[in-house]
């Protein structure tokens, strides 16, 4: 079973040597996929270095863009499964290989970082975002994901061309996908992960009000959009 | 504001925001460039539903009559919509520019090394 690691990365050479080193020694038998979102950085060079793949787009297109150029790379190259994972530390390699086992009996494997006994501290207004999509997911298909926003997670091939596809914008890893997925009819499991706080850097929501309510708007019109088109098929 | 004036801008107002939906349902128009146009006809439906609100702006803006500040609205949220899409435009350019130098360099590399090999294979 072929399976591929994507990373989408800007400007994490600081962490992503670690995260490869440990990745390799954890999933040999995995490729590892760095996706380079235009870093101003010497991100590409470490992560070739330390042994990873690297793609380089030429222009920044944000999380979304990224994580759909890794699955356009996994999708030609034939791979079985995709794992989703952060390249700045916060996700844990050594959950990887559960997240590639919860794939014997689901489509989709999110790693939640609610589930387990880890302490992850979310700022109040991305709490009460996340009570909210959490009850409109749950409502939509009836499934109760405590993380439906995690990036961390492990997907069947299948999974990964429906994303690849043009057609289907991954705009990140969150409900309306969850909701579009379950929608096609694939399933979706979650499993207890460990995520870090963020060490460094800037986080990827910088809070602000105003940024929370265009969030929350944009998601509101994707989820009825999602459930008002036909559902794509597999 | 007679009845019918208000009947209308709430009509229209309604209108705009179905046929705003109907885009991104049908993946016309991404999700992200709308949000102007949903703030305006939400703002325009607020101030001719409630003619308390639409007397006070109108006072606020010195204007004589409520249709005025109806007018002035819609034409100013069209001045934030063009700049928005302007600077968007913006954004685009800079990108096209920059995909089409990569990809002008990719392709001589490629060119480059493709003819360095059938050198190297022609001087065997």
């Amino acid at each position: 079973m072929k399976a591929l690691i994507v990373m989408p990365a800007r400007n994490e050479a600081q962490t992503i040597a670690t995260v490869i080193a440990q990745l390799k020694a954890l999933v040999p038998e995995a490729d590892i996929l760095v996706v380079n979102d235009a870093s101003t950085d010497e991100t590409a060079r470490v992560a070739a270095s330390a042994g990873a793949k690297v793609v380089t787009l030429p222009i920044h297109l944000g999380y979304g863009g990224a994580v759909q150029t890794g699955f356009k790379y996994a999708a030609r190259k034939g791979y079985d499964v995709v794992v989703l994972m952060d390249a700045d530390g916060q996700h844990d390699p050594a959950c990887v290989p559960d997240l590639l086992k919860g794939l014997q009996d689901a489509d989709v494997v999110l790693g939640s970082r609610f589930l387990g006994d880890c302490r992850y501290f979310i700022p109040f207004d991305r709490r009460v975002g996340m009570w909210l999509l959490r009850k409109i997911v749950r409502w939509v298909t009836g499934q109760s994901i405590t993380d439906p926003t995690s990036g961390f997670q492990a997907l069947r091939r299948q999974v990964v061309e429906l994303l690849a596809d043009d057609h289907y914008p991954v705009d990140f890893a969150d409900a309306d996908i969850l909701i579009l997925l379950h929608r096609v009819g694939f399933r979706i499991k979650e499993i207890p992960v460990v995520m870090h706080q963020r060490s460094h850097g800037i986080s990827k929501y910088v809070p602000s009000y105003l940024r929370a309510a265009y969030y929350a708007f944009k998601m509101s019109l994707s989820i009825l959009a999602t459930l008002l088109r036909a559902a794509p098929k597999r | 504001m007679t009845p019918r004036q208000q009947m209308f801008a709430i009509a229209v107002s309604i209108v705009i925001v179905l046929l705003v939906f109907e885009l991104v349902r049908r993946k016309r128009l991404r999700e992200e460039y709308t949000w102007l146009w949903m703030l305006s006809a939400v703002t325009i439906f607020l101030i001719t539903a409630s003619r308390d609100l639409l007397m006070a702006i109108t006072h606020l803006i010195g204007a004589v009559l409520p249709t005025t500040t109806v007018f002035l609205f819609g034409v100013l949220f069209l001045y934030l919509i063009c700049l928005h899409y302007a600077v968007k435009m913006t954004t685009l350019s800079e990108q096209v520019k920059k995909l089409a130098q990569e990809h002008a360099l990719l392709e001589a590399a490629l060119r480059e090394s493709m003819t360095g090999q059938r050198d190297k294979n022609g001087s065997e």
